[in-house]
């Protein structure tokens, strides 16, 4: 702090430092290794609303878990667990 | 080489018990006869469907954990092909963690499945002791 207060530059507003919270692979981090496709409430948290899958950018799942995540939404998707199209999933 | 696979079908909404024990009945008896061994099977019911198939908004879903050799993959999708009961179907291999998941549910369920009585044990002896 007393480094931004002797520098020459002064702004108007206080410089504020936005602590963004690391985003993590839940998996990874669980020791999770096989998702379950049979377990829609699970993989609706990997949904937006219409259904689709969110991207890994939102998620944090790391590569490795966004195919198995994609694959085992495919398969519920298949047999009637999960909807291909829809409103207010949640 | 056996692998292990699981399979979910869904069948039609308008069987009776009976008739979906038969077709259950049918497939598990299909996959022994041809040198397949079943490792688990549950029923889960009749359930919504997330979308409507063959204007049909409901189905009993039935899954079967069986080992086969994957040649006779082919035969049991065709034998689902041709029988007007079942809505729809999905036949996957199983890796080793998928394998583990599997065992790993199966205990679970089994200890739930064993919990409930024990806790509706535990409440009345509770409900014993204050009346006491």
């Amino acid at each position: 702090m007393a480094n931004v207060e002797n520098s020459e530059i002064r702004y108007l507003n206080p410089a504020t430092e936005v602590v963004r919270k690391k985003k993590y692979c839940r998996f990874k981090k669980a020791g999770i290794k096989y998702v379950d496709y049979k377990d829609p409430e699970f993989l609706k948290k990997f949904l937006n609303e219409q259904g689709k899958i969110l991207p890994r950018r939102i998620t944090g799942t790391s590569l490795k878990f966004q195919r198995k995540v994609a694959q085992a939404v495919k398969r519920a998707r298949a047999i009637a667990l999960l909807p291909y199209v829809t409103d207010l999933l949640k | 080489m056996i692998k292990q696979y699981e399979t979910v079908f869904i069948a039609t909404p308008v069987l009776s018990d009976s008739q979906m024990k038969e077709a259950v009945a049918k497939y598990t008896k299909f996959i022994t006869d041809n040198g397949g061994e079943i490792v688990y099977e549950e029923d889960w019911g009749l359930k919504a469907l997330a979308y409507p198939i063959q204007h049909k908004t409901s189905g009993f879903y039935y899954l079967v954990e069986f080992k086969a050799e994957p040649e006779f993959i082919a035969n049991l999708e065709t034998q689902y092909h041709r029988d007007e009961r079942i809505l729809r179907w999905l036949t996957v291999s199983l890796d080793k963690n998928a394998v583990a998941y599997a065992q790993r549910r199966r205990e679970n369920k089994a200890a739930k499945a064993a919990a409930p009585k024990a806790e509706v044990a535990e409440e009345n002896v509770e409900s014993n002791v204050e009346e006491a």
